[in-house]
């Protein structure tokens, strides 16, 4: 691995994403609109509000970098890069370390916008340090690029990529806790939230957001969360190959 | 003269169907080897082989007196693909510089190949708004960053207008004068005779190597087209 194929690898995909100026507004715009809406349908309760309003905060990164992750790794599989970068001294990992630098960086600016948001002109409560909060959406980005990676491997086209994200993500967010308490649910549905990442993210976020002091649990939640992060990262690693049929 | 690159025995198999079945081939250094034969006939396949890239079943292909492949070969191996492949969302300059920071090469190499391939003064623009030519151009540059002493280029020329073609060829020459090995494949007939030396791959296998000169002469053929055309008829005679 080298800092500086890293790096170039991270300002590319940057300068990528700087050519398409609309799709940088609907990153930043489309969650504050979302939390907006939140905000307004809850106005009567603000108790619901405080629930959703963290937890989802910390859940449009993963969202908004799975979709761009898989659709870009997608088109460096399709249009030849990825091969001609195969012949070149970057190594793998530089590779992924690249776009996880990239998206890291959007995501820091997503969540922070979103908390500036949140936290300033909506009323939320951040409960515990908001830094915190924009600190766990972060990492729940950078998981989301690195599923996004992964299952850019499976898609052949743009088409699949896209619908990648209600397969992949849609489920997690159905059974993370974020719309039915964990311990409310069928016990196996309790058995396949066990082993999604999203319901760890959950979680810590939602601890995050109560008054109660953070504990034990909620550090679990987070090493869960970079575990299931290195994981899929290595995962996705094994889908990009130097020699391939 | 010494081989650059050698091919034994090589078999790939795509698929369920093998679509190299034992290639032997030697390519000198300092030339242009032009690799001929029609679509579908695995000259793309046997590319990715020397670059590295191609999964193979069988055989051994070594580069520069190493197995292709080798960590160490991929400063020294440039290689074209055939559908040019940069990126569409970045401009030209931004394209070179990212293959000049991973392959090591300096800003004044980026400004020199934007300079041998003829691209001045599109440096700002979008690969995604250049023509077919200067797309082909810009990914051939690319290949070219870091000087590399072997050059692999799958089809450069296709698609570009005759001005074009004669000038690359003409780039290609110098290169190889240079010092540079240079294995370039096309379809077309009529740039055989632009080439130090032949391969000739048909369905998968050499069906010939040598020089234009020496190809006319053991077929009798005027021209390389005839010369192939009886050389492929032979082949399919034989066959059946």
């Amino acid at each position: 691995m080298s800092l500086r194929r890293t790096l170039a690898t991270a300002l590319r995909v940057l300068r990528q994403l700087g050519h398409d100026p609309r799709t940088i507004v609907l990153l930043l715009a489309v969650p504050c609109v979302l939390q907006i809406l939140v905000r307004a349908l809850f106005a009567d309760r603000p108790a619901v509000f405080q629930s959703l309003g963290v937890p989802l905060l910390g859940l449009f990164p993963f969202v908004a970098m799975f979709i761009v992750t898989s659709i870009t790794m997608l088109r460096e599989r399709v249009s030849g890069t990825l091969e001609r970068l195969m012949t070149t001294p970057l190594a793998r990992g530089d590779l992924l370390t690249g776009y996880a630098l990239a998206f890291a960086l959007v995501a820091t600016v997503q969540a922070t916008l979103v908390s500036l948001l949140s936290f300033g002109l909506l009323g939320l409560d951040a409960g515990h340090r908001p830094a915190s909060v924009v600190a766990l959406a972060i990492a729940n980005a950078v998981l989301g690029m690195a599923l996004g990676l992964f299952a850019s491997a499976f898609a052949r086209t743009e088409f699949q990529a896209v619908q990648f994200m209600p397969a992949f993500v849609l489920p997690q967010i159905l059974l993370c806790g974020l719309l039915v308490p964990r311990d409310e649910m069928a016990e196996w549905l309790q058995a396949i939230s066990a082993v999604l990442p999203l319901t760890y993210a959950y979680d810590a976020l939602a601890r995050l957001a109560s008054e109660a002091p953070l504990g034990a649990r909620f550090w679990a939640d987070v090493l869960i969360v970079v575990g299931a992060t290195v994981l899929a990262l290595v995962l996705g690693a094994g889908t990009v190959r130097r020699r391939t049929p | 003269m010494s081989s650059t690159i050698s091919v034994r025995t090589l078999r790939v198999v795509r698929g369920r169907r093998e679509v190299l079945h034992g290639i032997e081939l030697e390519v000198e250094a300092g030339r242009v080897t032009g690799l001929l034969g029609p679509s579908g006939s695995g000259k793309t396949t046997l590319m990715r082989a020397i670059v590295g890239v191609q999964i193979v079943a069988d055989g051994s292909v070594s580069v520069l007196g190493l197995p292709a492949g080798t960590p160490t070969l991929r400063a020294r191996v440039g290689y074209q693909t055939q559908a040019p492949s940069v990126y569409a969302d970045l401009t030209v300059l931004e394209n070179l510089d990212y293959f000049a920071a991973i392959l090591g090469a300096s800003r004044a190499r980026v400004a020199e190949v934007v300079a041998l391939v003829g691209l001045q003064g599109l440096e700002r623009q979008l690969a995604v708004s250049l023509s077919g030519g200067e797309l082909a151009r810009l990914s051939l540059a690319a290949a070219l960053l870091n000087d590399p002493e072997v050059l692999v280029l799958d089809e450069p020329t296709v698609g570009l207008d005759p001005v074009l073609r004669r000038d690359l060829w003409g780039f290609f020459h110098e290169l190889a004068d240079a010092g540079t090995t240079l294995f370039v494949s096309s379809h077309v007939m009529d740039e055989a005779d632009r080439c130090d030396a032949l391969v000739l791959l048909w369905e998968g296998r050499v069906l010939v190597t040598g020089t234009p000169e020496s190809l006319r002469q053991r077929t009798g053929a005027a021209d390389l087209d005839a010369a192939f055309l009886a050389l492929i008829d032979g082949a399919g005679g034989a066959r059946s």
